[in-house]
Order: structure tokens, then C-alpha cells, then sequence
């Protein structure tokens, strides 16, 4: 395998980390029925108070620690307004995130161009020496290995214990499962919430790990790019691995281009994940349609017990 | 808990009083924030509101950010009088730019007297086609519209970049990022002598009352409602989903366009970086503010455009960045959800795909 494949791949596992920790977010609230486009806006204040933390304390754990509650906090606005209130779930979210969009900015402003003592890569010890599968999976920093935890974790809960089963029925069929006695509200503001703090741990990866510095909209449409991951990954926590990965290899790549002194422009080069995405979507919306592997059937919808 | 309880008919008093309790809750937990970040609330709400109403010159300057308001809301409200969410009026308006660049800086119609009904166009065609992409791959491919019409506006950005540090820029511009000027026959004639209030603010008014009549007079507006109070009676009664969803969708994108071309021609008088400050996302908040009445986009878009000039004040003598707005904007929108919720009126449109079938089950 060459450097250069080996240097792409692992390249590739770092750009992907902060959407697939806000893809892995977005299908928890998905899969309880709760549309959260927030996911932009709670990444950004995530992003913020990560970096922040560390800033002031010198602890990046302290900063993700900072950004998943802050991401949490945030999604709880969505909570109150989706679950609640019975709001519309679209423009609940899209007032998230232009909310957090601007709340992060006009918060950040006295942070730009600060120093952090960020995320440093760790090689874990044994396996990072694996050919090929070492250098891309095992030499990167400790959120990337965090993320390795969360995505089995994800599943199992989801697939595995009564609690995921508990979500899916109020996903899929709220009346049926309030009859069952689950609590429909508290499941779901509990989805969104952890929705909310995995966000807020995919924006901090982008200012303390993926980069060390705060900047204005620096996630740059990586949340919207983890929603429509989601349905690529037909809500299930493992594909959307894939997902994640495939848009990090797309950043990856461009990026590389750009050093290597392409003639492309770079602005042309930039567009590359977005065009990458809507193409993921395309192919994610036929797939899906094909195998009959529709969203959550109550995704979106409010449930009330009077209808 | 807080439970909302449904009301089978909106108070009359909540009509008004929702959106005014909203905007003064939203302003006070903006100012909890603006407190957090170091600045003192009071001044800058003082700051807020003397740009844009402390005089003649101000009330002008808040017009002129209303125009393209109106615009960009129009521009949301149609598609969601189908349920269809159009979050890309950003990128068509960076479109509708482009487009009327092109004219004026690459064809001889720029120096002419018809450079400016030229540039118009130009600027609608190319919004009305980038809007035709999410279209087309929600008419025929039934690929979700609120995520491609958003991804497409960090394309479109990206493109207006591309030209204005690559083939379009200006030689002249000593390396800014800036493409030629436009001759003095491609700017949008002003309406009001010594102000910037220019034409397109009688193109945007008459884009809302042919968007009243589109609605409530045309087969085409009917067809529109139908899909939107009932998307399956409509497509039993012979009205053609597809069809509908290109057309409003490529009108919806001609008029975010025109907003495009008229911050090009009029304001900037060339291609630039920053020709909107989020015009677009105001947009969705505009015409959901407006509950999707095309006349009440008028107003609500003028009250928005304030908030821009006053946010523009807040740069200059705060330096808080231009953002601050948007914090408002979404604080604002999440009170008016919660409080259309707890008055105990819903509105109309648009709800999420599948929600109205949920409903009939």
C-alpha cells in the first residue's frame, strides 16, 4: 500500500470524525422521531465552548466535557419547542441553527486568533505498528478513538437493550408505544439531547483536535452534511461510518490536491464535499426507496395523546 | 410540564399579540447574551433602534434592506404554500448576482440603454436554474429539498469566490477579491433622489402583489394550495406533482434571483463577497413571521431589514460582528414557534412531508 493511500486513508478518518460524531447525534433524535436541523448550529456552539474550555483551562477533555453540554443545552430549545410545544420540527431546527450560528459568532469574537492546547494524535501502543490499518486508524487523536467507542456503543443501545427498543417503537409508532408505556416525551427529549451532545463533541473535534483555533461558521456546513449522512445510513449508527468517512476522503483528497499545486482552482476544489453530498443523497433516497428502508414513520410528526 | 392545548380557533388578540410578546421576550434574552459577551445591552439596543428610526436617512436605509427581504421571503413563502422548503434563497440570490454580472461585465449589453431590464433577466434565469437542481431531484428522483437547496448555497458562495479571485476579477482591483464595476447605464436607477431606496423596491412590491394574484387567481396558484392543504386529493384530481414543483420552484428562485441582481446592480454596482448578509435565511423567517401572507411579507421584511441596519450600527460603534443579528433573528423565531404553540394556532403550511397523512390515519 503507498504513502500516499496510507496518508489519504488516515486523513480521511480525521476529516470524518466531527460528522460522524454529528451523524451518530442526528440518528438518535431521528430514530425517536425528532427532525433536529439544528445539528449546524449546536456543532458551532459546541465548536465555541470546547475551544474556550480549553483555552482557559489548558484541558481539552475539560473542552469537550464544555461542548457536549453546550450542545445538549442547545438541543433542549429544540426539546421544549418539537416535543413540548409541538412546533414544526423544520423551522424549530433552522431557528436553531441560525441561533446557534450567530449566538457562537458574537460569543467567539474575543477568541479568534487565540492559541489552544488542542487534542495531540496518540499512537495507541501495539496495533498502531498494524500495516496500513495502524497508521490510518490507530495513529490519531484521542476524540478519534472516543468515536470508536461511541459507534458500537450506539448500536448496541439502539439495537441491543430495551432503551433503543424503547426509542424505535416511538419512532416508528408513538400511540403504540404510549399504550405500552413508555413515556414518548421523555424518550424523546432524551434523543434529542444526546443529538445535542454529540453535536457539541463534532464541533469541539473541529476546534481542539481537527484544527487548534476558533473561527466564525468554521464547521461550514458539516452539520447539514451529517442529516443527509443520516439517511445515507438509513439510520443505523455502523453505516454511518461509511458515510462519514466517505465525505472525510472526499475533504481529504481535495486537500490534497491543493497542496500538491493542482491547476484546479480551489474554489472549485472546496465545492467537492458538498457536490460529494448531494450525490450521496441522490444515491442514499434511491437505495432506500428501493429497499423499502424508509425513515422513522413518526419522524417529525408531534405526538399528543388528544391527536 | 408545559402542555400546549389546542384551540379550536385562534384568539383574535393572538393574531397581534403573539408576534409583539415574542419580539420583547427575544429581545430580553438577548440581552442576557449580548451581556455574556461583554457588551453593555442597553446601549446596544439603543444603537438597534436609532440607526434605523432616528431619522429620514435611517427610515431610507432600512427600506433598502427590506427590498431584498421581500424578495428572498416571497421566495420562501411560495414553495411553502406547496410544503416544499426552499432554505436556498442564499444561494440563488449569489446566483441572481452572477447572473446579472455576467451581462453587464461580458456581453455589449452592459454599456447600453437596456443593460439594466438585461441584467434583470439574467439574474432571474439564473436563479430560477439553480433552484430548477433541488427541483428537479425532488420531482423526479424524490430526493429531500430542504438539504440540497441548502447544501447548494455553500456552492453558490463558492462559485461567486471562484470568480472574483479567478476569471472575473477586476485587474484594477490591486488583488481585492473584487470583479470590474459596472458602467453608470447597469445601475438600478434610484426611486428617491439622494438615497440609496432604488427600483427594485417597486419590482419587489410588484413581485408580491403578482404573488397575491398568482395564489389566489391563477389555476397555477390553485393547483399550489391543493397540493399543500392536500397533496394526495390533488394528485387523484389529476394535478401533476412534478410539474408544480419545478414551476415553483424555478419562480421562487427567479425572484431571490432578482434580489441578487438588484444588491449587484444597485448597492455593490459589482460582483463581491458579503453582497448578502444572510438575506436568504431572513427570508424563511420573513415569510414564516408572515404566515406565509405575501402582504404581510411587506411589513414583517421592513421590521427585519431594521434589524439589519441596526445590527450594521452595532459593527461600527460595538464592534460586534454582524451575526448578532442572526442570534436575534433565531431568538425571535423561537419565540414566535413557542408562542403561535401556546396561543393555540397553528399555521396552515407548510408541514413536513407525510405529517398530513399521519393526521388522516
Amino acid at each position: 500500500m503507498s504513502v500516499f493511500v496510507t496518508a489519504v486513508c488516515a486523513a480521511a478518518v480525521r476529516a470524518g470524525t466531527s460528522v460522524l460524531f454529528a451523524t451518530l447525534g442526528e440518528i438518535f433524535a431521528e430514530r425517536s422521531g425528532v427532525l433536529n436541523l439544528g445539528v449546524e448550529g449546536m456543532m458551532l456552539v459546541g465548536a465555541l465552548a470546547g475551544f474556550v474550555t480549553t483555552v482557559r483551562t489548558g484541558n481539552p477533555w475539560l473542552g469537550a466535557l464544555a461542548a457536549g453540554m453546550a450542545g445538549g443545552l442547545l438541543s433542549l430549545i429544540h426539546g421544549v419547542l418539537a416535543v413540548t410545544l409541538r412546533a414544526n420540527q423544520v423551522a424549530s431546527g433552522l431557528a436553531l441553527t441560525i441561533f446557534g450560528t450567530g449566538l457562537s459568532a458574537a460569543l467567539g469574537r474575543g477568541v479568534i486568533g487565540v492559541p489552544a492546547a488542542g487534542f495531540h494524535a496518540v499512537a495507541l501502543p501495539a496495533i498502531s505498528r498494524i500495516p496500513f490499518l495502524g497508521p490510518v486508524l490507530f495513529q490519531q487523536d484521542p476524540l478519534v478513538y472516543l468515536s470508536y467507542l461511541v459507534v458500537p456503543a450506539a448500536w448496541f443501545v439502539l439495537y441491543r437493550t430495551r432503551w433503543g427498543l424503547d426509542i424505535r417503537a416511538v419512532g416508528e409508532h408513538p400511540e403504540a408505544a404510549d399504550a405500552m408505556g413508555i413515556d414518548v416525551a421523555r424518550t424523546r427529549y432524551a434523543c434529542v439531547a444526546a443529538g445535542g451532545v454529540l453535536a457539541g463533541l463534532g464541533g469541539t473535534f473541529l476546534s481542539t483536535a481537527y484544527t487548534s483555533m476558533w473561527i466564525e461558521n468554521m464547521t461550514a456546513g458539516r452539520g447539514w452534511i451529517a442529516v443527509a449522512m443520516v439517511i445515507f445510513a438509513t439510520w443505523d449508527p455502523l453505516r454511518a461510518v461509511v458515510g462519514a468517512y466517505l465525505f472525510g476522503g472526499v475533504n481529504a483528497l481535495q486537500l490534497n490536491l491543493q497542496a500538491a499545486g493542482t491547476s484546479l482552482p480551489i474554489y472549485l476544489l472546496l465545492m467537492a464535499p458538498y457536490v460529494f453530498t448531494i450525490a450521496v443523497l441522490v444515491f442514499a433516497t434511491r437505495e432506500t426507496a428501493r429497499k423499502r428502508l424508509g425513515a422513522p414513520a413518526a419522524l417529525s410528526v408531534p405526538y399528543s395523546r388528544t391527536g | 410540564m408545559i402542555r400546549a392545548r389546542a384551540r379550536t380557533e385562534p384568539s383574535p388578540w393572538a393574531v397581534v399579540a403573539v408576534p409583539v410578546i415574542s419580539t420583547l421576550g427575544a429581545f430580553l434574552a438577548g440581552a442576557a447574551l449580548l451581556a455574556l459577551a461583554g457588551v453593555n445591552p442597553l446601549v446596544a439596543y439603543l444603537d438597534l433602534v436609532s440607526d434605523p428610526f432616528g431619522s429620514v436617512f435611517g427610515w431610507t436605509e432600512t427600506i433598502v434592506k427590506a427590498i431584498p427581504l421581500i424578495l428572498t421571503g416571497l421566495a420562501v413563502l411560495l414553495p411553502a404554500r406547496m410544503r416544499l422548503w426552499n432554505i436556498g434563497a442564499e444561494g440563488q440570490l449569489q446566483l441572481g448576482a452572477i447572473g446579472a454580472s455576467w451581462v453587464v461585465l461580458w456581453t455589449p449589453l452592459g454599456h447600453t440603454p437596456v443593460a439594466v431590464p438585461a441584467l434583470l433577466l439574467a439574474g432571474m434565469a439564473a436563479g430560477a436554474l439553480w433552484c430548477l437542481i433541488p427541483a428537479v431531484l425532488r420531482a423526479w428522483l424524490n430526493v429531500n429539498e430542504t438539504i440540497t437547496t441548502l447544501l447548494l448555497n455553500y456552492i453558490a458562495l463558492l462559485l461567486v469566490d471562484y470568480l472574483i479571485y479567478g476569471p472575473w476579477k477586476d485587474p484594477a482591483s490591486r488583488g481585492f477579491p473584487l470583479s470590474a464595476p459596472f458602467p453608470p447605464a447597469a445601475r438600478l436607477p434610484a426611486l428617491i433622489p439622494g438615497t440609496r431606496v432604488h427600483l427594485g423596491l417597486l419590482l419587489a412590491l410588484a413581485a408580491v402583489a403578482a404573488t397575491m394574484f398568482l395564489l389566489t387567481r391563477t389555476r397555477f396558484g390553485f393547483e399550489i394550495r391543493v397540493l399543500g392543504d392536500n397533496p394526495q386529493a390533488a394528485q387523484y384530481a389529476g394535478i401533476n406533482l412534478g410539474r408544480n414543483i419545478l414551476l415553483v420552484m424555478a419562480v421562487a428562485g427567479a425572484l431571490a434571483g432578482l434580489a441578487g441582481a438588484g444588491e449587484a446592480s444597485a448597492i455593490a454596482g459589482r460582483l463581491e463577497r458579503g453582497l448578502s448578509p444572510g438575506y436568504g435565511y431572513t427570508g424563511i423567517i420573513v415569510a414564516w413571521l408572515a404566515r406565509l401572507n405575501p402582504l404581510a411579507t411587506a411589513i414583517v421584511a421592513v421590521l427585519l431589514g431594521a434589524l439589519f441596519l441596526g445590527g450594521d450600527g452595532l459593527q461600527i460603534s460595538l464592534g460586534l460582528p454582524i451575526a448578532v443579528v442572526s442570534m436575534l433573528q433565531g431568538l425571535i423565531f423561537f419565540f414566535v414557534l413557542g408562542g403561535e404553540r401556546l396561543a393555540g394556532y397553528r399555521l396552515a403550511a407548510p408541514t413536513p412531508r407525510g405529517a398530513a397523512a399521519a393526521k388522516s390515519r
